[in-house]
Protein backbone atom coordinates (compact mmCIF):
# COMPACT_ATOMS: atom_id res chain seq x y z
CA UNK A 1 0.00 0.00 0.00
CA UNK A 2 2.78 2.40 0.70
CA UNK A 3 4.45 4.22 -1.92
CA UNK A 4 8.14 2.55 -0.66
CA UNK A 5 6.95 -0.93 -1.37
CA UNK A 6 9.36 -2.89 -3.88
CA UNK A 7 8.64 -6.43 -4.93
CA UNK A 8 6.80 -8.63 -2.74
CA UNK A 9 8.76 -12.08 -2.04
CA UNK A 10 6.18 -15.16 -3.09
CA UNK A 11 5.84 -17.68 -0.58
CA UNK A 12 8.97 -19.81 -0.81
CA UNK A 13 8.20 -23.48 -1.29
CA UNK A 14 9.43 -26.07 1.32
CA UNK A 15 12.31 -27.65 0.40
CA UNK A 16 13.88 -24.58 -0.93
CA UNK A 17 17.45 -24.19 -0.22
CA UNK A 18 18.43 -20.77 1.18
CA UNK A 19 22.37 -20.59 1.23
CA UNK A 20 23.71 -17.31 2.85
CA UNK A 21 26.33 -14.82 0.33
CA UNK A 22 28.08 -13.68 3.09
CA UNK A 23 28.35 -16.24 5.77
CA UNK A 24 27.33 -19.50 3.26
CA UNK A 25 25.12 -21.24 5.33
CA UNK A 26 22.45 -23.15 4.14
CA UNK A 27 18.94 -24.02 5.32
CA UNK A 28 15.99 -25.53 4.22
CA UNK A 29 12.73 -24.31 4.24
CA UNK A 30 10.63 -26.56 6.05
CA UNK A 31 7.09 -24.83 6.44
CA UNK A 32 5.83 -21.42 6.39
CA UNK A 33 5.26 -19.82 10.30
CA UNK A 34 3.52 -16.86 9.47
CA UNK A 35 4.03 -13.37 8.22
CA UNK A 36 3.75 -9.82 9.17
CA UNK A 37 4.06 -6.20 7.74
CA UNK A 38 8.38 -6.59 7.61
CA UNK A 39 8.62 -10.34 6.48
CA UNK A 40 7.95 -13.88 6.09
CA UNK A 41 9.04 -16.56 8.77
CA UNK A 42 9.62 -19.83 8.16
CA UNK A 43 10.06 -23.47 10.28
CA UNK A 44 13.67 -24.18 8.62
CA UNK A 45 16.20 -27.37 8.74
CA UNK A 46 20.08 -26.63 8.93
CA UNK A 47 23.13 -28.06 10.81
CA UNK A 48 22.43 -26.27 14.07
CA UNK A 49 18.98 -28.10 14.07
CA UNK A 50 15.46 -26.47 12.89
CA UNK A 51 15.74 -22.45 13.38
CA UNK A 52 12.79 -20.07 12.28
CA UNK A 53 14.40 -18.23 9.68
CA UNK A 54 12.71 -14.79 8.55
CA UNK A 55 12.68 -13.48 5.00
CA UNK A 56 12.67 -9.41 4.39
CA UNK A 57 12.52 -6.98 1.32
CA UNK A 58 14.29 -4.15 3.05
CA UNK A 59 17.00 -4.31 4.66
CA UNK A 60 17.10 -1.74 6.71
CA UNK A 61 13.70 -2.79 8.81
CA UNK A 62 15.46 -6.46 8.88
CA UNK A 63 18.61 -5.11 10.10
CA UNK A 64 16.68 -2.75 12.86
CA UNK A 65 14.79 -6.17 14.63
CA UNK A 66 18.51 -8.16 14.14
CA UNK A 67 19.93 -5.12 16.12
CA UNK A 68 16.90 -5.76 18.61
CA UNK A 69 17.74 -9.82 19.24
CA UNK A 70 21.41 -9.21 19.46
CA UNK A 71 20.93 -6.39 22.12
CA UNK A 72 18.47 -9.70 23.85
CA UNK A 73 20.62 -12.06 23.39
CA UNK A 74 23.33 -10.03 25.66
CA UNK A 75 20.86 -9.89 28.60
CA UNK A 76 22.64 -12.22 30.76
CA UNK A 77 21.05 -14.93 32.82
CA UNK A 78 17.83 -14.68 31.55
CA UNK A 79 16.57 -16.31 28.40
CA UNK A 80 14.17 -13.16 26.82
CA UNK A 81 13.54 -13.11 23.12
CA UNK A 82 14.61 -15.47 20.68
CA UNK A 83 18.25 -16.48 20.64
CA UNK A 84 19.62 -15.19 17.73
CA UNK A 85 21.72 -16.75 15.35
CA UNK A 86 22.62 -14.79 11.84
CA UNK A 87 21.77 -12.45 9.70
CA UNK A 88 22.62 -12.61 5.99
CA UNK A 89 21.52 -12.16 2.65
CA UNK A 90 19.74 -14.99 0.06
CA UNK A 91 20.30 -14.02 -3.69
CA UNK A 92 17.74 -15.45 -6.12
CA UNK A 93 17.24 -14.57 -9.63
CA UNK A 94 19.66 -11.51 -9.80
CA UNK A 95 17.50 -9.77 -5.98
CA UNK A 96 18.94 -9.93 -3.13
CA UNK A 97 16.64 -10.81 0.22
CA UNK A 98 18.01 -9.73 3.40
CA UNK A 99 17.22 -12.75 6.23
CA UNK A 100 18.12 -13.54 9.87
CA UNK A 101 17.97 -16.97 11.09
CA UNK A 102 16.73 -17.69 15.13
CA UNK A 103 15.78 -19.62 17.66
CA UNK A 104 12.46 -21.62 16.85
CA UNK A 105 10.26 -21.66 19.92
CA UNK A 106 7.87 -24.11 19.75
CA UNK A 107 5.05 -23.15 21.64
CA UNK A 108 1.03 -22.81 22.10
CA UNK A 109 -0.38 -19.21 21.80
CA UNK A 110 -0.73 -17.98 25.38
CA UNK A 111 -4.91 -17.62 25.15
CA UNK A 112 -4.95 -21.13 23.64
CA UNK A 113 -2.61 -22.69 26.47
CA UNK A 114 -4.80 -20.56 29.22
CA UNK A 115 -7.81 -22.12 27.61
CA UNK A 116 -6.94 -25.73 27.47
CA UNK A 117 -5.27 -25.72 31.03
CA UNK A 118 -6.98 -23.33 33.18
CA UNK A 119 -7.74 -19.94 34.49
CA UNK A 120 -5.42 -20.13 37.04
CA UNK A 121 -2.53 -20.38 34.93
CA UNK A 122 -3.22 -16.41 33.89
CA UNK A 123 -1.68 -15.09 37.32
CA UNK A 124 1.30 -17.41 37.06
CA UNK A 125 2.06 -16.42 33.62
CA UNK A 126 2.26 -13.16 34.43
CA UNK A 127 4.30 -13.69 37.29
CA UNK A 128 6.61 -14.75 34.70
CA UNK A 129 6.11 -12.16 32.34
CA UNK A 130 7.00 -9.59 34.90
CA UNK A 131 9.75 -11.15 35.98
CA UNK A 132 11.21 -11.22 32.46
CA UNK A 133 10.08 -7.63 31.79
CA UNK A 134 11.77 -6.51 34.82
CA UNK A 135 15.01 -7.90 33.67
CA UNK A 136 14.30 -6.17 30.22
CA UNK A 137 13.80 -3.11 32.18
CA UNK A 138 17.46 -3.18 33.76
CA UNK A 139 19.29 -3.72 30.78
CA UNK A 140 17.48 -0.07 29.48
CA UNK A 141 14.81 -1.65 26.99
CA UNK A 142 11.11 -1.54 26.74
CA UNK A 143 8.90 -4.18 24.82
CA UNK A 144 6.69 -1.94 23.21
CA UNK A 145 4.27 -4.32 21.31
CA UNK A 146 3.22 -6.42 24.24
CA UNK A 147 0.52 -8.65 23.63
CA UNK A 148 -0.78 -12.24 23.40
CA UNK A 149 0.03 -12.12 19.95
CA UNK A 150 3.41 -12.07 20.69
CA UNK A 151 3.79 -14.44 23.09
CA UNK A 152 4.09 -18.32 23.38
CA UNK A 153 4.32 -20.75 26.12
CA UNK A 154 6.75 -23.22 25.68
CA UNK A 155 7.36 -26.87 27.39
CA UNK A 156 7.00 -28.38 30.40
CA UNK A 157 7.23 -26.53 33.35
CA UNK A 158 5.05 -24.44 31.15
CA UNK A 159 7.51 -21.05 30.69
CA UNK A 160 6.08 -17.97 28.89
CA UNK A 161 8.36 -16.76 25.78
CA UNK A 162 8.53 -13.52 23.59
CA UNK A 163 8.04 -13.94 19.97
CA UNK A 164 8.12 -10.99 18.26
CA UNK A 165 10.75 -8.21 19.67
CA UNK A 166 10.26 -5.78 16.72
CA UNK A 167 9.07 -3.01 19.13
CA UNK A 168 11.59 -3.46 21.73
CA UNK A 169 12.91 0.40 22.29
CA UNK A 170 15.58 1.83 24.32
CA UNK A 171 14.38 3.51 27.78
CA UNK A 172 13.69 7.43 26.96
CA UNK A 173 12.60 7.03 23.01
CA UNK A 174 9.55 6.93 21.41
CA UNK A 175 7.57 3.56 21.15
CA UNK A 176 7.29 2.99 17.75
CA UNK A 177 5.36 -0.06 17.37
CA UNK A 178 2.26 -0.69 19.25
CA UNK A 179 -1.72 -2.17 19.18
CA UNK A 180 -4.23 0.09 20.00
CA UNK A 181 -6.33 -2.11 22.59
CA UNK A 182 -2.66 -2.54 24.52
CA UNK A 183 -1.43 1.19 24.11
CA UNK A 184 -1.62 3.75 26.75
CA UNK A 185 -1.62 6.66 24.25
CA UNK A 186 -4.77 5.29 22.83
CA UNK A 187 -6.66 5.12 25.69
CA UNK A 188 -6.08 8.26 26.66
CA UNK A 189 -3.78 7.08 29.90
CA UNK A 190 -0.61 8.45 29.32
CA UNK A 191 2.34 9.21 26.09
CA UNK A 192 4.35 6.83 23.80
CA UNK A 193 7.14 7.22 25.52
CA UNK A 194 9.16 4.03 26.16
CA UNK A 195 9.59 3.93 30.31
CA UNK A 196 8.78 0.81 32.20
CA UNK A 197 5.40 1.69 33.10
CA UNK A 198 4.22 1.34 29.72
CA UNK A 199 4.98 -1.92 29.06
CA UNK A 200 3.55 -2.41 32.63
CA UNK A 201 0.37 -0.82 30.99
CA UNK A 202 -0.18 -3.73 28.53
CA UNK A 203 0.28 -6.49 30.79
CA UNK A 204 -2.82 -5.27 32.45
CA UNK A 205 -4.15 -5.19 29.22
CA UNK A 206 -3.53 -8.97 28.31
CA UNK A 207 -4.99 -9.69 31.16
CA UNK A 208 -8.28 -7.62 30.57
CA UNK A 209 -8.08 -9.63 26.98
CA UNK A 210 -8.18 -13.04 29.05
CA UNK A 211 -11.23 -11.58 30.24
CA UNK A 212 -12.81 -10.24 27.00
CA UNK A 213 -11.61 -12.36 24.49
CA UNK A 214 -12.81 -10.17 21.97
CA UNK A 215 -11.77 -7.38 23.21
CA UNK A 216 -13.57 -3.70 23.21
CA UNK A 217 -13.21 -0.12 21.57
CA UNK A 218 -12.25 2.77 23.71
CA UNK A 219 -15.69 5.22 24.31
CA UNK A 220 -15.59 8.84 23.62
CA UNK A 221 -14.57 9.91 27.07
CA UNK A 222 -13.80 9.02 30.69
CA UNK A 223 -11.95 5.77 29.26
CA UNK A 224 -10.11 5.22 33.21
CA UNK A 225 -13.86 4.92 34.66
CA UNK A 226 -14.44 2.59 31.47
CA UNK A 227 -11.76 0.25 32.22
CA UNK A 228 -12.62 0.47 35.48
CA UNK A 229 -16.05 -1.12 35.08
CA UNK A 230 -14.91 -3.46 33.10
CA UNK A 231 -12.90 -5.03 34.93
CA UNK A 232 -15.39 -4.92 37.97
CA UNK A 233 -17.75 -6.29 35.71
CA UNK A 234 -16.44 -9.47 35.22
CA UNK A 235 -15.85 -12.35 37.47
CA UNK A 236 -12.56 -13.09 36.16
CA UNK A 237 -10.85 -9.89 36.51
CA UNK A 238 -12.43 -8.64 40.09
CA UNK A 239 -9.87 -10.25 42.00
CA UNK A 240 -7.25 -8.54 40.03
CA UNK A 241 -8.78 -5.29 40.50
CA UNK A 242 -5.82 -3.48 43.29
CA UNK A 243 -3.09 -4.52 40.51
CA UNK A 244 -4.79 -3.92 37.40
CA UNK A 245 -6.05 -0.47 38.40
CA UNK A 246 -2.15 0.70 39.42
CA UNK A 247 -0.95 -0.34 36.21
CA UNK A 248 -3.55 0.81 34.19
CA UNK A 249 -3.12 4.08 35.67
CA UNK A 250 0.75 4.03 35.91
CA UNK A 251 1.35 3.98 39.75
CA UNK A 252 3.86 1.04 39.30
CA UNK A 253 7.58 2.14 38.64
CA UNK A 254 9.02 -1.07 38.46
CA UNK A 255 8.14 -4.17 36.94
CA UNK A 256 9.23 -5.88 40.33
CA UNK A 257 6.04 -3.61 42.57
CA UNK A 258 3.57 -4.92 40.17
CA UNK A 259 5.03 -8.53 40.35
CA UNK A 260 5.76 -8.43 44.16
CA UNK A 261 1.79 -7.38 44.82
CA UNK A 262 0.59 -9.58 41.86
CA UNK A 263 2.42 -12.74 44.06
CA UNK A 264 1.05 -11.51 47.65
CA UNK A 265 -2.40 -11.11 45.91
CA UNK A 266 -2.11 -15.06 44.16
CA UNK A 267 -0.95 -16.12 47.54
CA UNK A 268 -4.01 -14.16 49.51
CA UNK A 269 -6.47 -15.76 46.78
CA UNK A 270 -5.14 -19.23 47.87
CA UNK A 271 -5.21 -19.08 51.09
CA UNK A 272 -9.09 -17.56 51.30
CA UNK A 273 -9.68 -20.67 49.22
CA UNK A 274 -8.38 -23.20 51.59
CA UNK A 275 -10.17 -21.40 54.36
CA UNK A 276 -13.42 -21.60 52.53
CA UNK A 277 -13.36 -25.57 52.55
CA UNK A 278 -12.71 -25.48 56.11
CA UNK A 279 -10.86 -28.94 55.96
CA UNK A 280 -7.77 -29.25 57.86
CA UNK A 281 -5.84 -30.02 55.00
CA UNK A 282 -1.68 -29.65 55.39
CA UNK A 283 -2.15 -27.14 53.18
CA UNK A 284 -4.37 -24.81 55.56
CA UNK A 285 -2.24 -25.80 58.16
CA UNK A 286 0.59 -23.92 56.58
CA UNK A 287 -1.75 -21.22 55.95
CA UNK A 288 -2.72 -20.53 59.25
CA UNK A 289 1.42 -21.13 60.33
CA UNK A 290 1.60 -18.85 58.45
CA UNK A 291 -1.02 -16.49 59.12
CA UNK A 292 0.56 -16.86 62.81
CA UNK A 293 3.82 -16.48 62.62
CA UNK A 294 3.63 -12.51 62.35
CA UNK A 295 1.49 -11.95 64.66
CA UNK A 296 4.03 -13.34 66.95
CA UNK A 297 6.91 -10.81 65.42
CA UNK A 298 4.71 -8.25 66.02
CA UNK A 299 4.47 -8.67 69.63
CA UNK A 300 8.40 -9.29 69.88
CA UNK A 301 8.74 -6.55 67.94
CA UNK A 302 6.68 -4.42 70.47
CA UNK A 303 8.85 -5.48 73.43
CA UNK A 304 11.64 -4.30 71.64
CA UNK A 305 10.49 -0.71 71.46
CA UNK A 306 9.22 -0.18 74.85
CA UNK A 307 12.75 -1.51 76.32
CA UNK A 308 14.86 0.39 74.04
CA UNK A 309 12.67 3.41 75.32
CA UNK A 310 13.27 2.47 78.71
CA UNK A 311 17.03 2.54 78.02
CA UNK A 312 16.96 5.63 76.32
CA UNK A 313 14.71 7.31 79.47
CA UNK A 314 17.91 5.51 81.81
CA UNK A 315 20.20 7.47 79.78
CA UNK A 316 18.28 10.85 79.50
CA UNK A 317 18.06 10.72 83.20
CA UNK A 318 21.61 10.08 83.98
CA UNK A 319 22.27 13.15 81.36
CA UNK A 320 20.09 14.98 82.75
CA UNK A 321 21.52 14.51 86.41
CA UNK A 322 24.94 14.91 85.64
CA UNK A 323 24.00 18.19 84.30
CA UNK A 324 22.52 19.13 88.23
CA UNK A 325 25.86 18.32 89.75
CA UNK B 1 24.16 19.91 18.09
CA UNK B 2 21.44 21.00 16.44
CA UNK B 3 19.99 18.06 14.14
CA UNK B 4 18.65 20.44 11.62
CA UNK B 5 14.45 19.63 10.69
CA UNK B 6 12.35 17.50 8.82
CA UNK B 7 9.09 19.16 6.79
CA UNK B 8 6.18 17.15 5.72
CA UNK B 9 3.12 18.20 4.35
CA UNK B 10 0.08 15.57 5.25
CA UNK B 11 -2.61 15.80 3.22
CA UNK B 12 -6.03 14.19 4.54
CA UNK B 13 -8.76 13.25 1.85
CA UNK B 14 -11.43 11.41 0.40
CA UNK B 15 -11.38 11.60 -2.94
CA UNK B 16 -10.20 13.46 -6.37
CA UNK B 17 -9.50 17.25 -6.75
CA UNK B 18 -11.34 19.16 -9.49
CA UNK B 19 -10.59 22.79 -9.38
CA UNK B 20 -7.16 24.06 -9.34
CA UNK B 21 -3.34 23.30 -9.80
CA UNK B 22 -2.45 20.28 -10.51
CA UNK B 23 -1.97 18.26 -7.29
CA UNK B 24 0.59 16.04 -8.72
CA UNK B 25 2.47 18.77 -10.15
CA UNK B 26 2.24 20.64 -6.96
CA UNK B 27 3.68 17.96 -5.04
CA UNK B 28 6.37 17.77 -6.99
CA UNK B 29 7.29 22.05 -6.70
CA UNK B 30 6.97 21.03 -2.76
CA UNK B 31 9.49 18.24 -2.87
CA UNK B 32 11.95 20.10 -4.78
CA UNK B 33 11.45 22.76 -2.01
CA UNK B 34 13.11 19.83 0.20
CA UNK B 35 9.24 19.03 1.72
CA UNK B 36 7.89 15.59 1.51
CA UNK B 37 4.31 15.27 0.75
CA UNK B 38 2.16 12.17 2.48
CA UNK B 39 -1.56 11.71 1.55
CA UNK B 40 -4.24 9.54 3.61
CA UNK B 41 -6.74 8.58 1.64
CA UNK B 42 -9.84 7.92 3.81
CA UNK B 43 -12.35 5.40 2.91
CA UNK B 44 -16.28 4.73 4.16
CA UNK B 45 -16.96 1.47 4.66
CA UNK B 46 -17.21 -1.04 1.56
CA UNK B 47 -15.79 2.02 -0.85
CA UNK B 48 -14.07 1.07 -3.30
CA UNK B 49 -10.51 1.93 -3.82
CA UNK B 50 -10.14 2.56 -7.43
CA UNK B 51 -10.66 5.77 -8.78
CA UNK B 52 -8.23 6.93 -5.73
CA UNK B 53 -5.11 6.86 -8.07
CA UNK B 54 -4.31 10.87 -7.77
CA UNK B 55 -3.90 9.85 -3.89
CA UNK B 56 -1.11 7.37 -4.67
CA UNK B 57 0.01 9.60 -7.52
CA UNK B 58 0.54 13.18 -5.11
CA UNK B 59 2.70 11.01 -2.63
CA UNK B 60 5.00 9.56 -5.02
CA UNK B 61 5.86 13.04 -6.54
CA UNK B 62 5.88 14.35 -3.45
CA UNK B 63 8.47 11.85 -2.46
CA UNK B 64 6.14 10.91 0.50
CA UNK B 65 4.22 8.09 1.72
CA UNK B 66 0.16 7.08 0.90
CA UNK B 67 -2.11 4.77 2.38
CA UNK B 68 -6.06 4.25 1.92
CA UNK B 69 -8.06 3.30 6.02
CA UNK B 70 -11.32 3.18 6.81
CA UNK B 71 -11.79 5.92 9.27
CA UNK B 72 -11.66 3.29 12.53
CA UNK B 73 -8.07 2.96 11.36
CA UNK B 74 -7.53 6.45 10.95
CA UNK B 75 -5.66 7.06 14.05
CA UNK B 76 -2.78 4.26 13.79
CA UNK B 77 -1.98 4.97 10.04
CA UNK B 78 -1.52 8.76 10.69
CA UNK B 79 1.09 8.37 13.09
CA UNK B 80 2.83 5.27 11.15
CA UNK B 81 2.79 7.23 7.95
CA UNK B 82 3.96 9.89 9.63
CA UNK B 83 7.35 7.75 11.58
CA UNK B 84 7.31 5.99 8.17
CA UNK B 85 7.34 9.23 6.04
CA UNK B 86 10.26 10.30 8.86
CA UNK B 87 12.55 7.12 8.51
CA UNK B 88 12.49 7.09 4.39
CA UNK B 89 13.70 10.88 4.22
CA UNK B 90 15.95 10.25 7.10
CA UNK B 91 17.14 7.03 4.97
CA UNK B 92 17.27 9.03 1.82
CA UNK B 93 19.63 11.30 3.08
CA UNK B 94 21.60 8.97 5.06
CA UNK B 95 22.07 6.61 1.32
CA UNK B 96 23.20 9.78 -0.01
CA UNK B 97 26.22 9.92 2.81
CA UNK B 98 26.77 6.46 2.36
CA UNK B 99 27.39 6.67 -1.15
CA UNK B 100 29.59 9.44 -1.38
CA UNK B 101 31.58 7.37 0.91
CA UNK B 102 31.14 3.97 -0.67
CA UNK B 103 31.02 5.04 -4.77
CA UNK B 104 27.59 5.73 -6.44
CA UNK B 105 26.36 3.06 -7.18
CA UNK B 106 26.49 1.48 -4.33
CA UNK B 107 23.88 0.70 -1.75
CA UNK B 108 23.75 -0.17 1.69
CA UNK B 109 23.24 -3.94 0.77
CA UNK B 110 26.71 -3.62 -0.22
CA UNK B 111 27.52 -3.33 3.58
CA UNK B 112 28.18 -6.87 5.41
CA UNK B 113 24.89 -7.30 7.31
CA UNK B 114 27.24 -6.57 10.24
CA UNK B 115 27.75 -3.13 9.54
CA UNK B 116 24.31 -2.21 8.11
CA UNK B 117 23.56 -2.33 12.20
CA UNK B 118 25.67 0.77 12.98
CA UNK B 119 23.58 2.45 9.75
CA UNK B 120 19.94 1.34 11.07
CA UNK B 121 21.24 2.39 14.54
CA UNK B 122 21.63 6.46 12.98
CA UNK B 123 18.64 6.37 11.39
CA UNK B 124 16.60 5.60 14.58
CA UNK B 125 19.00 8.16 16.28
CA UNK B 126 18.43 11.01 13.89
CA UNK B 127 14.32 10.17 13.75
CA UNK B 128 14.01 10.38 17.64
CA UNK B 129 16.02 13.48 17.81
CA UNK B 130 15.57 15.99 14.78
CA UNK B 131 12.55 18.12 15.04
CA UNK B 132 10.13 17.86 12.76
CA UNK B 133 7.21 20.11 11.15
CA UNK B 134 4.36 18.96 10.21
CA UNK B 135 1.63 20.88 7.96
CA UNK B 136 -1.88 18.79 7.88
CA UNK B 137 -4.42 20.16 5.25
CA UNK B 138 -7.58 18.53 5.56
CA UNK B 139 -9.95 18.05 3.06
CA UNK B 140 -13.19 19.58 4.44
CA UNK B 141 -15.72 19.02 1.51
CA UNK B 142 -19.28 17.68 2.03
CA UNK B 143 -18.08 13.92 1.88
CA UNK B 144 -15.54 14.63 4.59
CA UNK B 145 -18.06 16.15 7.31
CA UNK B 146 -18.94 12.70 9.28
CA UNK B 147 -15.16 11.43 8.85
CA UNK B 148 -13.78 14.55 11.21
CA UNK B 149 -14.16 13.93 14.40
CA UNK B 150 -12.20 10.62 13.93
CA UNK B 151 -9.58 12.73 11.98
CA UNK B 152 -9.57 14.86 15.25
CA UNK B 153 -8.52 11.59 17.10
CA UNK B 154 -6.40 10.37 14.70
CA UNK B 155 -4.70 14.23 15.17
CA UNK B 156 -4.64 13.65 18.87
CA UNK B 157 -2.96 10.34 18.78
CA UNK B 158 -0.26 11.90 16.03
CA UNK B 159 0.64 14.34 18.87
CA UNK B 160 0.79 11.84 21.65
CA UNK B 161 3.14 9.75 19.52
CA UNK B 162 5.28 12.80 18.27
CA UNK B 163 5.64 14.08 21.99
CA UNK B 164 7.06 11.27 23.08
CA UNK B 165 9.93 12.22 20.99
CA UNK B 166 12.94 13.38 22.26
CA UNK B 167 13.38 16.29 19.12
CA UNK B 168 10.99 19.16 19.00
CA UNK B 169 7.72 19.73 17.08
CA UNK B 170 5.47 21.89 15.10
CA UNK B 171 1.97 22.13 13.35
CA UNK B 172 0.30 23.86 11.30
CA UNK B 173 -3.45 23.19 10.36
CA UNK B 174 -5.45 23.94 7.02
CA UNK B 175 -8.46 23.43 5.79
CA UNK B 176 -9.84 23.11 1.90
CA UNK B 177 -12.26 24.21 0.58
CA UNK B 178 -12.28 26.80 3.08
CA UNK B 179 -14.79 29.46 3.74
CA UNK B 180 -14.36 32.27 1.37
CA UNK B 181 -11.80 31.47 0.17
CA UNK B 182 -9.99 28.10 -1.40
CA UNK B 183 -7.62 27.21 1.17
CA UNK B 184 -8.16 28.51 4.89
CA UNK B 185 -5.76 28.46 8.10
CA UNK B 186 -6.88 26.98 11.00
CA UNK B 187 -4.03 26.61 13.29
CA UNK B 188 -0.73 28.56 12.90
CA UNK B 189 2.23 27.02 13.90
CA UNK B 190 2.17 25.57 17.09
CA UNK B 191 4.08 23.32 19.71
CA UNK B 192 0.91 21.95 20.88
CA UNK B 193 -2.07 20.33 19.07
CA UNK B 194 -5.16 20.53 20.91
CA UNK B 195 -8.42 21.98 21.27
CA UNK B 196 -8.73 21.45 16.92
CA UNK B 197 -12.44 20.45 17.44
CA UNK B 198 -13.15 23.70 18.16
CA UNK B 199 -11.66 25.06 15.15
CA UNK B 200 -13.21 23.14 11.98
CA UNK B 201 -15.32 24.39 10.29
CA UNK B 202 -18.74 24.29 10.55
CA UNK B 203 -19.65 24.50 7.40
CA UNK B 204 -18.41 23.64 3.70
CA UNK B 205 -19.13 25.30 0.24
CA UNK B 206 -19.77 22.00 -1.23
CA UNK B 207 -18.67 19.99 -4.06
CA UNK B 208 -15.48 21.19 -4.74
CA UNK B 209 -12.32 19.92 -3.70
CA UNK B 210 -8.82 22.46 -4.58
CA UNK B 211 -6.36 19.86 -3.66
CA UNK B 212 -4.02 21.09 -5.62
CA UNK B 213 -3.99 25.17 -4.60
CA UNK B 214 -4.33 23.39 -0.97
CA UNK B 215 -0.41 22.32 -1.59
CA UNK B 216 0.34 25.42 -3.41
CA UNK B 217 -0.48 27.08 -0.16
CA UNK B 218 1.33 24.80 2.17
CA UNK B 219 4.23 25.31 0.36
CA UNK B 220 3.62 28.92 0.75
CA UNK B 221 3.18 28.58 4.66
CA UNK B 222 6.51 26.88 4.87
CA UNK B 223 8.36 29.41 2.91
CA UNK B 224 7.09 32.54 5.36
CA UNK B 225 7.76 30.47 7.83
CA UNK B 226 11.57 29.93 6.68
CA UNK B 227 12.27 33.73 5.79
CA UNK B 228 10.72 35.20 9.20
CA UNK B 229 13.38 32.84 10.47
CA UNK B 230 15.74 33.86 8.19
CA UNK B 231 19.20 32.71 8.37
CA UNK B 232 19.27 31.50 11.96
CA UNK B 233 17.58 28.06 10.44
CA UNK B 234 20.62 26.37 9.80
CA UNK B 235 19.25 22.77 9.90
CA UNK B 236 17.43 22.02 6.73
CA UNK B 237 17.51 19.26 4.78
CA UNK B 238 17.97 19.81 0.89
CA UNK B 239 16.68 16.68 -0.44
CA UNK B 240 14.46 14.24 0.20
CA UNK B 241 14.73 10.69 -0.55
CA UNK B 242 14.85 8.83 -4.39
Amino acid sequence: MTGTSKNQLADVPRGTRISGKWNKQTYQIMKKLGSGALGTVYLADSLKGRVALKIGIDSMSITSEVNVLKQLSMVQGTVLGPFFYEIDDWERNGKCYPFYVMEYIDGEPLFAFINRRGKEWIGILMLQLLRDLSALHREGWVFGDLKPDNLLVEGSPPKLRWLDVGGTTSIGRSVKEFTEFFDRGYWGLGNRVAEPSYDLFSVAMIVLNAGYPKRFDRPKKGTEDYLMNKIENNQLLKEYKPILSKALLGKYQHASEMRQELFVLLQGGEKSKVRKNKSLSANSRVASRRNRSPAKKKRSGWIETVLFVAFLLFFYTLYLVGHIF
Amino acid sequence: MKKGTLRQILLITDGCSNQGEDPVAMAALAREHGMTVNVIGVLDENERTDGLMEIENIALSGGGIHQLVYAKQLSHTVQMVTRKAMTQTIQGFIHKELQSILGQDKEIEDLPPDKRGQVVEVVDELGETMDLEVLIMIDTSASMQHKLPTVEDALLDLSISLHSRIGENEYALYAFPGKRKQVERLMDWTPILKDIHTIFPKLTTGGITPTGPALKEAIEAYQNKRSKRGLLDDGYIEESTS
